[in-house]
């Protein structure tokens, strides 16, 4: 199953990936190297994994590959032990993957040498933590100029880049705080001003609202997407918190035991889940608030008729108000007004409740 | 059959090895008198690991010393150095120095306490001997400091490392150190700096412990998140661990300080010159008790100084602190300054450089009077407390009930039919015991008893070996009876049994002592605010005291003796049991204690069912670290007359004999760490 999807994630991946990777593997235990070396390679993949577990190692990530095209928000979803924080790490090499390829803009990051390492960690990465790794005997602008002075760029120059940043994430008068008097969600916007204050082109985030209070995480979330839209980069993002992918991810991938078990947009995954485990992911899920007209529409009605219209973006939860005893057909529109397609209630309700729940109707 | 009886046989059943090694002793014990070398070890089954030990040690010095007495040589220059500058300066400089760096650390509170405690060093005439203390204080401390930072951030680093420089430091810090100023001795010679070196040696590990302790709680997230910014390694070293690892760092600096202290002024038994260790000690050996104790107060004033202003640094360090002294600069600044006045003062008003004579006033005479009247007085109830103390408690244990029941001393003859008696007694309880089915209960009660029948120094050497691995066996399984059947093997092979046994003696009734007061005190502390208030900072000078300052006041009441060493030991092993046993008791969750109440239980239930077994693994660490500071208190006490192992290591230290004093401390390590390690499988059984 995961080869399979794999492999579709590899065919629908854009054209122009920003971030490859490839077959990656990270394996736990005395002798890694040894055991991913030999026949290894020509293994199918469950015969690996056996032979990887028979022994004795532990295996975080298993044949992993996904694409990231730039601008893209991917989140990484799993629960605890899933592989998903090994995999970001392998892709920073804070963790050096045992096998497998990295590309970033065509070239392989794992060959990169100890020098070249912190020379793309400087210029290219900037990082998020789940318990925000500031230091404390900085304030607020030193922690957000720490990356600028690893670089040693003159101190004006990185204290007025801090203080930018700082304003940027809605920080501004908080300068001089030190990280024990600030909140949760103010630690954090400095850990975000930090991981930006060298412009990197890749942000990586590891669960960085998990640590915060329900209230301030979707403050955050928010508060992220509308940095995104002014930033555009192309953004990895660890989550064990399913409703938070969905709300935050271009594109999902979902993993478990070290694997990818499937990778799509949000309305793919709640569609089509592709297996069990994922169903039971969406079991919970105010789907009414995830799915929007175009993913369930049908091709345009054309019976000549004046139907009520409806924006193809519009979540379902406000398309389904138009049905009501004389109408049965809702025009789905695009930005421009053209008609792009049909909605009936027999198709929203199939994909609110499941196909399988429906499938006698 | 009845339940009675088949409870009492399912007992026997479980206890069979103690039965039979209870029967095996009574046997061995019947023959004692034919075959003496059931008691005393024969000497026929020795190994002369001493004078091994010598013969290496010969070796190495033949070969090593040239260098050793070079490095001796550095050494005593760099201290000549700060001496002469220590000394030469005005007082009024230096105490304006110690205030300052007392305020910038602690502010106005901790400059007015540093204040008073100087001109306590001042008015008494003690300023110089404290001086050439301080002096030695200065040169070892840096290097204690870097020693410990070297190993411990190279413990951090390597796993390898650790897995030596951790066994390495448990095993210094439970020999006693006076074992290993001998080798020193004979490396470095007589004089100030043998005393300079082994507080160096002595003091470094917590600071190894602190450094690796510091570095290894860094949060990952620091770690990660200062590669990701793209730092160096140095970097990173520089800019987020030192930084993040420094305040667990400054309570390493605040701990080693004290250990440099302690064992500098304890280094004057080897050497003494004009130091304040020194005049403590001389004057105890010429019974002048006034200037002991006036010069004693002098080591508490250094020590309580040195031990308020590290902490204060450290604890300026934490991010919710108020005080944050004047910026670095500053603060040197400020004491260029008030160095160059202070000096240009005390050129023109002489009395501001050297303490005039008739500001010194010393009450060392009248003290002496008053101990005289007081002992005169109370002297005789004094001699009754130490002689039934002697008589009833420590003689029984040591020689046994059969030795020490006299007419003299009891007024009684032990005769047969008392002795009997005594022997039924025991049988029936423990019979009783067996069939309520608590057959442990049984066999303690019977071996205790036949203890403090035969005394610590009565007991066949085979049995007490049989009886520790059995117990060790039962607790932690066949390591931990090897490793106490291998430590009780070495103190037999080595010849040193009988001053084992004598050890144990003394330890074990302090002990029992600490831990009956100590567990009083520690349940009266938790029990109220008030106490806690009261007993908290007495432990906290206990604690921070030199360990043979105790010694003065005990030695004033009660002359050279057994009795006054053993106050000594119960004043210092007390804290520790104090300490836990209140804050177990404090700690058990509020939770509990609802849900206790909620349930119906009488303020008494809830002590003993709810409170005290929860607060039982903290008590049981209190009495761990008890029994640690008994032995370790031991050697200290054989300067005031008692026999043991702590006497052999003083005579090897008078003969320089490095064998013997190191064979003789690697026994006293091995009796603490054997005490050490059962008691922590009866916690982990828990």
């Amino acid at each position: 199953m995961p080869e399979s999807s794999n492999a579709a994630a590899a065919k629908v991946a854009p054209k122009k990936a920003k971030l490859s990777v490839r077959n990656l593997w990270k394996v736990y235990g005395t002798d890694p190297e040894g055991v991913t070396s030999g026949g290894f390679a020509e293994m199918p993949l469950e015969r690996k994994l056996s032979h990887v577990r028979d022994a004795d190692h532990f295996v975080a990530a298993a044949d992993v590959s996904f694409d990231v095209a730039e601008g893209e928000i991917f989140v990484i979803m799993g629960l605890s032990g899933s592989g998903k924080s090994t995999v970001l790490r392998c892709l920073s090499r804070l963790v050096e993957p045992t096998k497998g390829e990295v590309f970033l803009d065509g070239e392989d990051l794992l060959k990169a040498n100890p020098r070249g390492l912190i020379e793309l960690r400087r210029h290219k990465m900037g990082m998020v933590f789940q318990d925000f790794g500031l230091l404390p005997h900085l304030d607020v602008v030193q922690n957000v100029a720490f990356p600028l002075k690893a670089q040693r760029r003159p101190r004006e120059e990185r204290r007025a880049l801090a203080r930018e940043m700082i304003e940027l994430v809605g920080l501004k008068g908080k300068e001089s705080s030190y990280p024990h008097e600030l909140s949760g969600g103010q630690q954090q916007r400095v850990g975000i001003a930090r991981s930006l204050a060298a412009n990197p082109e890749l942000w990586f985030l590891d669960e960085p609202f998990s640590a915060l209070d329900p209230l301030i995480r979707s403050q955050m979330q928010d508060e992220f997407l509308r940095l995104q839209k002014q930033l555009l980069k192309t953004i990895i993002f660890v989550t064990h918190d399913f409703l938070e992918a969905l709300k935050l991810a271009d594109r999902i991938c979902i993993m478990k035991d070290g694997q990818i078990v499937q990778i799509g947009t949000p309305a793919e995954i709640v569609l089509h889940p592709a297996d069990a485990y994922v169903r039971e992911f969406i079991g919970d899920v105010p789907l009414a608030n995830v799915l929007a007209a175009e993913d369930v529409m049908a091709p345009a009605h054309e019976d000549g008729k004046d139907h009520p219209q409806v924006q193809r973006r519009t979540i379902l939860d406000e398309a389904i108000k138009l049905f009501d005893d004389n109408t049965v057909t809702v025009d789905v529109v695009d930005d421009d007004g053209h008609v792009v397609g049909a909605l009936h209630p027999l198709a929203v309700i199939r994909a609110l409740y499941h196909d399988d729940i429906v499938a006698d109707i | 059959m009845n339940r009675t009886a088949k409870r009492t046989l399912r007992s026997a059943r479980l206890a069979w090895p103690w039965l039979v090694l209870i029967i095996i002793s009574a046997i061995l014990i019947l023959l004692r008198d034919s075959y003496p070398q059931i008691i005393a070890y024969p000497d026929g089954l020795t190994l002369p690991l001493a004078d091994w030990v010598n013969v290496g040690a010969d070796w190495f010095i033949a070969h090593a010393q040239s260098f050793f007495r070079a490095l001796a040589e550095g050494l005593g220059f760099a201290f000549i150095l700060v001496q002469n500058i220590l000394t030469g300066l005005p007082w009024l400089t230096l105490a304006l120095i110690v205030a300052l760096v007392a305020w910038q650390g602690g502010g106005n509170r901790l400059a007015a306490l540093s204040v008073a405690g100087l001109l306590y060093v001042l008015i008494s005439g003690y300023w110089v001997q404290t001086m050439n203390t301080l002096s030695l204080v200065v040169v070892a401390l840096p290097l204690a400091v870097i020693l410990g930072f070297a190993f411990g951030y190279l413990g951090y680093r390597s796993k390898a490392a650790r897995k030596i420089i951790m066994p390495v430091l448990d095993l210094m810090q439970t020999i006693p150190a006076f074992a290993y100023l001998i080798p020193i001795l004979l490396l470095f010679g007589f004089g100030p700096v043998v005393g300079l070196v082994a507080s160096v040696i002595f003091a470094a590990p917590p600071m190894v412990r602190n450094t690796v302790l510091g570095f290894q709680s860094i949060p990952p997230a620091i770690l990660e998140s200062a590669r990701m910014s793209g730092c160096t390694g140095w970097q990173r070293f520089l800019w987020a661990e030192l930084p993040t690892a420094w305040r667990q760092m400054l309570i390493g600096i605040n701990q080693t300080t004290m250990a440099t202290l302690s064992m500098i002024i304890i280094a004057a038994i080897i050497g003494g010159f004009e130091d304040i260790g020194w005049e403590v000690l001389s004057s105890m050996r010429k019974a002048q008790f006034g200037q002991s104790l006036m010069s004693g107060l002098v080591i508490v004033v250094l020590a309580i100084l040195l031990d308020r202003i590290t902490s204060a640094y450290a604890a300026r360090q934490l991010p919710t602190a108020s005080f944050a002294g004047l910026p670095t600069l500053h603060f040197f600044g400020l004491i260029v300054v008030v160095t160059g006045l202070s000096i240009a003062a005390s050129y023109v008003i002489p009395g501001l450089w050297r303490w005039p004579e008739w500001a010194v006033w010393s009450p060392a005479q009248d003290i002496n009077k008053w101990t005289e009247t007081f002992l005169i007085r109370y002297g005789s109830a004094m001699d009754t407390l130490k002689n039934t103390a002697t008589y009833f408690v420590l003689l029984p244990v040591k020689i046994g009930l059969e030795k020490a029941i006299v007419p003299f001393t009891w007024g009684v003859t032990f005769v047969p039919a008392a002795k009997t008696a005594y022997w039924a007694i025991a049988t029936l309880f423990c019979l009783v015991a067996f069939a309520l089915g608590a057959w442990r209960l049984g066999i303690a009660l019977i071996i205790g008893l036949a203890f403090l029948y035969f005394g610590a120094t009565g007991l066949p050497w085979v049995s007490v070996l049989g009886f520790a691995m059995l117990l060790a066996y039962q607790l932690g399984g066949w390591r931990l009876a090897a490793f106490v059947g291998g430590s009780t093997a070495y103190l037999l092979v080595n010849g040193i049994w009988q001053q084992a046994m004598l050890s144990v003696y003394l330890c074990s009734v302090a002990v029992l002592i600490c831990i009956v007061f100590g567990g009083l005190l520690g349940i009266w502390g938790a029990s109220s605010k008030w106490a806690s208030n009261v007993i908290r900072p007495i432990n906290d000078m206990l604690q921070t005291l030199p360990q043979f300052v105790l010694l003065i006041p005990a030695l004033m009441l009660f002359q050279v003796g057994e009795f006054t060493a053993l106050l000594a030991i119960v004043a210092y092993a007390i804290v520790p049991m104090v300490r836990y046993t209140e804050f177990g008791l404090r700690s058990v969750s509020p939770t509990l204690i609802d849900a206790g109440i909620s349930s119906g239980c009488s303020p008494w239930q809830l002590f003993w069912q709810v409170r005290l077994p929860q607060a039982l693994p903290q008590i049981l660490i209190g009495m761990n670290q008890t029994v640690l500071y008994a032995l370790g208190m031991l050697v200290i006490a054989a300067l005031v007359g008692t026999t043991g192992l702590g006497q052999l290591i003083f005579l090897a230290l008078g003969r320089a004999d490095a064998g013997a004093g190191l064979v003789a401390g690697l026994g006293m390590a091995l009796l603490a760490m054997t005490v050490d390690r059962i008691l922590q499988a009866v916690v982990r059984r828990m």
